[in-house]
């Protein structure tokens, strides 16, 4: 069901998602965006530039963890402002050939601030990778009805 | 090479026009993983008011990175796409990006600043359709690295 404006409160949480992710996420990820930097599916390039392994685009975390969002709100075009910025670079380890996730992502929402002229709730998201905030000031302005 | 600041300022008409097709943004969400059905059944789409499928949130930011890469692959940039960090990025969606729109971006560079030997370069893109119609606004900072950052 979709939230209505007036139900919200600062603070509320809207729930937690944990995500999981492999290199073959960041290989489907890079062919769906367009952006194929090495950093991103190649171990050897990625330590070359000092980086200490495989990490995720940014991008993908931002679009993975805003789905909490969309979901919440039930139509995805309810998100119409939403802004990150990136910390720490989540780490992929090489799982490939088992169960494993490479990494883990949990997200979690929380109603940030309401504003009742424009009926638009602001959801700031927290989004930790290996105990890091890897997002700051993430937050996804959303329509509500 | 060092990054240009006479950057700052400068524009880059809207050049291809990128056509959003439904199996590009059933693609996309697959890879963020989004399991909004609007993603992926037009009538899922339709039902909730949109014309066609919906795209996820960030989407736009196929457009907008093929907007960057006028900059960045401009000799004049001085931009060293290896040493590239993305630092931050926003979309204000003036309506949902939907299956069936042409778009085109026209970019803008609103900032370089220099941060030790490298530089932060913030970007603008004003995504319309053909016709004109605002859809969105990315905006974006890239730090890149100077040696030993």
């Amino acid at each position: 069901m979709s939230p209505t404006f007036e139900e919200l409160t600062v603070g509320q949480e809207i729930g937690t998602r944990s995500i999981d992710v492999t290199r073959q996420d960041l290989v489907k990820y890079a062919g769906a965006s367009g952006d194929f930097n090495p950093i991103h599916w190649n171990e050897a390039f990625a330590t070359s530039v000092e980086l200490p392994g495989v990490i995720a685009h940014g991008m993908f975390t931002m679009g993975a963890a805003v789905q909490l969002v969309s979901d919440w709100a039930g139509d995805p075009a309810a998100v119409v402002d939403y802004q990150t910025r990136f910390t720490k670079p989540v780490l992929v380890t090489d799982t490939t050939g088992t169960d494993e996730a490479g990494a883990v992502i949990d997200v979690t929402g929380v109603v940030g601030a309401l504003d009742a002229d424009a009926r638009t709730a602001r959801i700031d998201l927290t989004v930790v990778a290996a105990g890091l905030k890897v997002l700051m000031k993430s937050q996804a302005v959303v329509k509500v009805s | 090479m060092s990054i240009n600041p006479d950057l700052q300022g400068r524009s880059y008409p809207a050049a291809e026009v990128y056509d959003v097709g439904r199996e590009k943004i059933r693609e996309f969400a697959k890879a963020v993983k989004a399991g909004n059905p609007a993603h992926f059944d037009v009538d899922a789409a339709k039902a909730l008011g949109h014309s066609d499928l919906v795209a996820p949130p960030t989407f736009a930011i196929i457009i907008a990175q093929r907007a960057d890469a006028q900059l960045v692959e401009d000799p004049e940039s001085g931009i060293d796409f290896s040493r590239v960090v993305h630092a931050d990025q926003r979309f204000t969606h003036h309506r949902a990006i939907v299956a069936g729109d042409k778009l085109v971006a026209e970019l803008h560079v609103d900032g370089v600043r220099a941060m030790g030997g490298g530089a932060m370069i913030t970007t603008r893109s004003e995504i319309s359709t053909v016709e004109g119609e605002k859809v969105a606004t990315t905006t974006s900072s890239i730090l890149v690295r100077g040696e030993g950052q």
